[in-house]
């Protein structure tokens, strides 16, 4: 009985421990996610750079809270644990949906026109085409992850385009392998005889010769259409003080070292605005994605 | 109609299973895996030690302690209610056929990623599980003492003195052997996002990163391994205590109540009723506009593959473990080999299925077999450690004979019923967990939860979630019948009941 008394003592103190780390949370630290679209081992280590950067800038604690989904990226994002996110086309948009007043802060030049690769495993015989490669019917499949606008929700639009039906009915199967570096891992090793993914992040695993081209190609560049973007809470002035949503929007406009740079493979950030995304809200719409 | 027996019994299952391997999705689809598994190879050759984040396992271990905790806290007084409320019962059920992952999910939309999440998605379900079983213990329990108890003796009165000391040992023993599923559970919430070795441990799958897995996976066999040395009644306010102190803090602002307000009041509600007229019949034709679909093409199919794979996994778990029981039997394997079978059969059941389904896909490619595979491995070795603790209890006559002899006319006929019983008791949480291998592409219910998450869908979530709940129950209930007809319902089933 002792132990039981001592145990339920515990839990509540447990419970009240919670509740104060939570009242503790609420002070004001800024605090930004970014979607987990690829290798996440380094992703602290490196979003941790952007948050002293925005530190220096803004004059505000900022942390990085890391996730393992797009969804939960979103989902931190509605619940204001985070107040300000790197997020792509397909979740930008989920989360302004979601948390109305919400702003597209800027984007990398590259997001402007970004494009998808099909990729395919070299005993499908399939080779690099201008044309949608129609041969992909009755392969096996695999998407990114499946709220990401280059591994899901665009090509799955085009696959619509051009074959007329379902991607459940043109292909054998189908899969969603997370991210872009597994759709590659995938595809090479032949789990999924065609895959698609984010023309970067293709192109920067090449380049660090990750990817065994004999096994793996390029079949088909999709059209461009817009995708990544930061996006900030509409309510972030009143936390943070009138006029601070500009001024976090010159900061991210404002990365210059291109270490920084490095870190998201682009150019430089442009400024962006929701009506730039309004082609990725009606894409999500015709293909269910999006209520 | 004959009598339900062990043989037939057997057979029915096995039938089953291979009538549902013809329907199964099984093909082997990869083309050159090995590439990848000689990677794997090396890595697990070559641990990474100095890679491990010490706090990751720290964390592991205080999320499993004070969930298991506020669990077992919250479970006795539920466990007394119990025998007199359905409503108790019911809710027993629903809190534990939900997996971890789910409720973790769910949490995450209210707490957001922190501390209270993974504590909550550990306590809830083991909440339900420890109300269940401690309310088996009582009932199992001598109620010689209770008899001669004044009359007028109060209910609480009566239990505090003439249940409790009866049944406080076994309870202690639960409560400690639930700690190792505590942290294979904590593990598993790290590959959503809380920061457990589990975190990691997916990062470097991911990344084919595997001696860095190899060695923070290691670190975790040792922690399971070694339970039984650290987690003892004496050290428990220790751990308890501490693990309060350590557990990571919470990250970014947010308020709870506002939250939890939205999921309630709007997210979870079916979309055609946010907002409707409730009493217009509009509104519910929408509804039914919306549920049928979902119904039609999202919870049948998949509950029905949910059972095909379980149905595969459990008969593969049970010939899996009638192999694997002599491993970890002194008798067949002496003083020095019996150490080495533990160590594998630990190694086996406290590799995470979620890995193992992983690793498979990469060699076999992407079907039911992963996922059939990862939980016969996982099972088998569960069920094959325990059948191992029973052969070694028996009292064998001086002549028993040796080796294969003894296996196939002593040993196993004498362990089948209660090895009957333990798979039966284990097709529930089979059904469980194989309901969370949708992540891997096997459309089972999980497949579509995983979908309408990422959709933000948690209506439609939720629709999915009870019906895993529903397929749950209805096994539990199959599995109990059947334990009755066969009368195996007073044999152990536990982990904790095995003899030492």
């Amino acid at each position: 009985m002792l132990t039981t008394v001592k145990r339920s003592i515990l839990a509540l103190a447990a419970m009240s421990a919670l509740t104060a780390g939570y009242a503790l949370a609420q002070q004001a630290t800024l605090v930004f996610t970014a979607i987990p679209d690829e290798d996440e081992t380094r992703l602290v280590e490196r979003f941790t750079q952007y948050a002293k950067y925005f530190e220096g800038k803004l004059g505000v604690p900022v942390k990085y809270l890391p996730v393992k989904s797009y969804p939960a990226a979103v989902t931190a994002f509605t619940n204001n644990q985070v107040q300000f996110a790197w997020f792509g086309g397909l979740t930008g948009v989920q989360a302004r949906l979601a948390v109305p007043g919400s702003q597209a802060l800027a984007q990398g030049e590259e997001d402007q026109q970004f494009k998808s690769y099909f990729i395919a495993h070299v005993s499908t015989g399939l080779k690099l085409s201008q044309e949608f490669p129609k041969g992909i019917e009755g392969k096996t499949f695999t998407f990114g992850a499946r709220a990401s606008t280059s591994g899901r929700l665009f090509p799955e639009h085009f696959i619509r385009q051009a074959m007329g039906k379902d991607p459940e009915k043109v292909f054998a199967r189908i899969g969603y392998s997370g991210d872009h570096s597994r759709t590659i891992q995938l595809v090479q090793s032949g789990a999924y005889q065609v895959g698609v993914l984010n023309h970067l992040v293709w192109e920067q695993e090449v380049k660090s010769g990750k990817v065994d081209t004999k096994a793996v190609s390029v079949i088909w560049e999709t059209p461009t259409y817009p995708d990544y973007h930061w996006v900030a809470r509409g309510d972030i002035d009143t936390s943070f003080g009138s006029g601070f949503m500009g001024r976090l929007q010159a900061a991210i406009l404002a990365v210059d070292d291109p270490k920084l740079l490095a870190i998201f493979d682009r150019k430089r950030f442009i400024p962006a605005n929701n009506d730039d995304y309004k082609v990725i809200e009606d894409v999500g719409k015709v293909t269910g994605l999006i209520n | 109609m004959k009598r339900l027996a062990f043989g037939n019994t057997s057979l029915l299952f096995l039938l089953s299973a291979l009538a549902c391997l013809t329907v199964a999705d099984i093909a082997v689809t990869a083309l050159n895996p090995w590439g990848e598994m000689l990677r794997l190879l090396r890595g697990v050759l070559r641990p990474d030690f100095l890679s491990v984040e010490a706090w990751s396992v720290v964390w592991t271990v205080a999320f499993a302690v004070v969930g298991v905790a506020i669990g077992a806290t919250a479970g006795l007084p539920l466990a007394i209610l119990f025998p007199r409320f359905a409503g108790v019962r019911l809710a027993a059920v629903v809190l534990r056929s939900i997996h971890e992952l789910f409720w973790a999910l769910m949490l995450i939309q209210v707490f957001g990623l922190g501390p209270a999440t993974g504590v909550l998605a550990i306590a809830i379900p083991y909440a339900g599980i420890f109300a269940k079983v401690f309310a088996e213990i009582i009932e199992e329990a001598d109620l010689a003492a209770e008899r001669v108890l004044p009359a007028g003796t109060t209910a609480v009165s009566a239990f505090a003195f003439a249940r409790l000391p009866e049944v406080a040992g076994r309870f202690k023993t639960y409560t400690l052997y639930r700690l190792e599923c505590g942290l294979r559970s904590t593990l598993v919430l790290g590959f959503i996002g809380l920061p457990t070795v589990g975190f990691h441990l997916e990062g470097y799958f991911k990344q084919g990163r595997y001696a860095e897995a190899a060695a923070l996976l290691a670190v975790f066999y040792v922690l399971i391994g070694t339970r039984r040395l650290w987690a003892r009644p004496t050290t428990v306010p220790i751990l308890l205590v501490a693990s309060l102190l350590l557990l990571p803090e919470a990250v970014g602002g947010g308020s709870a109540l506002a939250n939890l307000v939205r999921f309630i009041t709007h997210d979870i509600v079916p979309a055609p009723l946010r907002g409707g007229d409730l009493g217009s019949l509009a509104t519910w034709g929408a509804f039914a506009g919306w549920l049928q679909p979902i119904a039609w093409n999202q919870v049948l199919p998949g509950a029905w593959n949910t059972l095909v794979l379980a149905q595969i996994a459990l008969v593969g778990m049970g010939t899996l473990a009638l192999l694997l029981f002599p491993l970890v039997s002194r008798r067949f394997m002496g003083r020095v080999g019996q150490p080495a079978g533990r160590l594998l059969l630990v190694v086996m059941r406290s590799t995470p299925e979620y890995m193992l389904a992983y690793v498979l896909l990469q060699l076999l490619g992407p079907s039911m077999l992963p996922a059939i595979l990862a939980l016969t491995v996982h099972n088998g070795a569960i069920v094959g450690y325990l059948m191992g603790r029973h052969a070694d209890a028996l009292d064998y006559r001086a002549d028993a004979p040796k080796g294969l002899n003894l296996y196939a006319y002593d040993t196993t006929p004498r362990l089948y019923g209660q090895f009957l019983a333990y798979n039966l008791y284990r097709w529930e949480i089979i059904v469980r967990e194989s309901a969370i291998f949708g992540i891997l592409g096997v459309a089972t219910l999980g497949y579509h939860v995983d979908a309408a998450i990422s959709e933000l869908r948690f209506d439609v979530a939720v629709v999915l979630i009870l019906a895993t709940v529903a397929v749950c129950a209805l096994i539990d209930i199959l599995s109990r019948r059947l334990r009755k007809a066969l009368r195996l319902s007073t044999l152990a089933t536990r982990l904790a009941d095995a003899p030492a």
